[in-house]
């Protein structure tokens, strides 16, 4: 009987109502979104690289290391000789090794030198493995795999051909003019730094290479492709080394052996715990995002109670009539709260619904446009917490017409007071 | 028989006041009729407030229905209210989101004693609010429109005059019931009241300040008189 009360009042309200449970809706969605972003902005982070199980590189500070090998940000004091590469790759304990060549660039993207085998055993994400949108790996001395983005934003098909340049400036008066680079293939968005790389074999960066010294060309030894590909290309040393082990059981183990040898100074470190140490630098962003979700809750709760306060006015009449007809105080206000959790549970279901399609629509443009990988998912634990917490409030919204309804209760002469 | 209303040396007073009211004594019988009478001020409404058990703190001995009003918890007092009484007020009986035959029942699901003295007339609720709609004289074609507001008030006090008697309560205490009506229509709604009291012979205690309508009753208790002795 109280819930078809409550359910004909609520209808008989119904513009009121429907724009209560619009405003509930919008703030769960934009509360949920914005923790969701959080969540996944973070999780995205740390699964920039997963399924590796080192990082090695030349002597250096291990968040330095993460951001050049992983991030392509800065650059390497020195490398890890070919020789010292070849070590660890034919180490008993190692499973795989992927070779990263960095110190080029094509219009302001970095071109990264390394192996066919990243195709293989690079895996971000939710254990994602890459793949190509278009096109296949590298198939060429002069092959180029374009990441997402830089195909996207520089508009490259497969066949095309482009021109890296010495350095990674974003204008290079050096370039590799004389050995010009075939699109064989375009990445899939993943929503890691790869999307706005260049991947080329170790053997083509060094072809360009030929007939430079110390970082400039050699006047008079200019070295045409042809010649290139009959010259000894063996690379001569790489920047850093994606490790993947046998048994994660060595992980510890190698990293100390490796950090404190003497003859060749390495860096190992754990990405994930590199990741985590350089999160909790740039999380200012995600602490500024939870600023915001703070925000969007109070203004969502204030909209609500706002207009749950007025109804109370309009429904003085109403409690007027129920007590008059022997409907205890209790049961009036069992009806009110009963009514301000229907409405709130709509109103958190509705912006479930909208908040997963909302994303389920943005989903792609959010990968192409801004490199965010953001999916619908069931509600995180957080989320579920969120949602309770508006329920809570909303139902304290329903408290204070229930307060009034007390009031008047006792405070009678309810024959001609409405 | 017990009468239905019995009061001796009732009085009441807002706290720091004279008393508004002083009764020596009033005494009803079960199935007769009283009328209030009295200028604005003299208490009539908060007389009725009083009888209803919405307003407490009366001095003196007061029963409804066998009833002593001073000893029951506000509790009982609802359960008495919802259980023996039935109110009409001068307007806005009615809660506008529901339809007629839902907002005579009502007190059928606030109370059990009324839902039986209905099923012992071997009645449903609903069938019971269309036969006092009926005999109302309202148009069977408005029993399940949703919109109360689209009535006119004198077709909105006979469906609270329904409401009111649905379940056969003892007591109807009324508060100028008539006095947003026409004359022609006022006269026509207390003849249906009439009708419908004698029917299920509860007793009615009314309050109003229309001459025009002391007549008929079998009791008249005026308070202005009473303030004047």
């Amino acid at each position: 009987m109280l819930i078809r009360l409550a359910w004909n009042s609520l209808r008989s309200r119904r513009a009121t109502v429907l724009l209560t449970l619009f405003t509930i809706a919008l703030s769960t969605a934009l509360l949920l979104g914005v923790q969701q972003v959080r969540e996944q902005s973070r999780q995205n982070f740390m699964a920039t690289v997963s399924g590796t199980d080192l990082i090695v590189g030349a002597r250096a500070g291990p968040v330095q290391l993460l951001l050049y090998s992983l991030f392509h940000i800065g650059s390497a004091t020195s490398n890890i000789s070919w020789t010292g590469y070849q070590a660890l790759a034919e180490d008993d304990r190692v499973a795989w090794t992927i070779p990263l060549s960095l110190g080029d660039s094509h219009r302001g993207y970095r071109v990264v030198g390394t192996r066919n085998l990243i195709f293989e055993h690079y895996r971000y994400g939710d254990d994602r493995a890459l793949s190509f949108a278009q096109g296949e790996p590298l198939n060429d001395l002069f092959a180029v795999v374009l990441g997402a983005k830089v195909a996207r934003q520089l508009g490259y098909q497969p066949g095309d051909e482009l021109v890296i340049a010495h350095g990674t400036g974003n204008t290079s008066f050096m370039q590799h003019k004389q050995m010009p680079f075939t699109v064989s293939g375009i990445l899939a968005p993943t929503g890691t730094p790869l999307d706005r790389t260049l991947l080329v074999s170790l053997e083509g960066l060094e072809a360009v290479h030929l007939g430079w010294r110390a970082g400039v060309p050699l006047p008079g030894l200019q070295v045409s492709a042809e010649q290139a590909r009959q010259r000894d290309l063996a690379p001569r040393q790489v920047t850093a080394v994606l490790v993947g082990l046998k048994s994660r059981l060595q992980t510890f183990h190698l990293q100390r052996e490796l950090n404190n040898r003497r003859d060749a100074p390495l860096t190992a470190l754990l990405p994930g715990v590199v990741l985590q140490e350089l999160w909790q630098v740039i999380g200012v962003a995600e602490r500024a995002l939870l600023v915001v979700s703070a925000a969007a809750l109070l203004i969502g709760i204030a909209g609500m109670l706002a207009l749950m306060l007025a109804a109370v006015a309009q429904r003085q009449h109403e409690v007027a009539v129920l007590r008059a007809l022997g409907c205890s105080p209790l049961r009036i206000a069992g009806l009110l709260m009963l009514e301000s959790l229907l409405l709130t549970l709509g109103g958190v279901i509705l912006g479930l619904i909208v908040l997963q399609a909302g994303l389920a629509a943005a989903q792609t443009p959010l990968l192409e446009h801004f490199g965010l990988l953001i999916q619908p998912a069931l509600p995180s634990s957080e989320q579920l917490f969120l949602c309770g917490l508006i329920l809570t409030l909303g139902l304290l919204a329903g408290l204070l017409p229930s307060l009034q309804a007390w009031r008047l209760a006792t405070a009678s002469r309810l024959i001609r007071r409405y | 028989m017990t009468p239905i209303l019995h009061a001796e040396s009732l009085s009441f007073a807002w706290p720091g006041q004279p008393p508004l009211f002083q009764l020596p004594e009033l005494i009803l019988p079960a199935g007769e009729h009283l009328v209030i009478t009295g200028p604005s001020g003299s208490g009539k409404t908060t007389l009725l407030n009083v009888l209803a058990g919405l307003q407490a703190g009366h001095s003196g001995h007061l029963s409804v229905a066998g009833e002593a009003l001073s000893t029951l918890s506000s509790r009982a007092l609802d359960r008495l209210r919802a259980d023996r009484m039935g109110l009409l007020f001068q307007q806005f009986n009615l809660l506008p989101y529901l339809n007629l035959i839902d907002n005579v029942t009502l007190p059928c699901t606030l109370s059990s004693v009324r839902r039986d003295a209905v099923s012992r007339q071997g009645l449903a609720p609903a069938e019971a609010a269309e036969r006092l709609l009926t005999r109302m004289q309202l148009d069977p074609a408005l029993f399940y429109r949703r919109r109360v507001a689209e009535l006119s008030i004198g077709q909105q006090q006979r469906v609270a005059a329904a409401r009111a008697l649905i379940g056969n309560p003892a007591l109807i205490l009324a508060d100028e019931p008539t006095s947003a009506l026409d004359p022609d229509n006022r006269d026509r709604f207390m003849a249906l009241l009439r009708d419908e009291l004698a029917a299920c012979g509860s007793s009615l205690v009314m309050v109003s300040h229309d001459p025009a309508l002391i007549r008929g009753f079998d009791h008249h208790l005026d308070l202005g008189a009473l303030i004047s002795c």
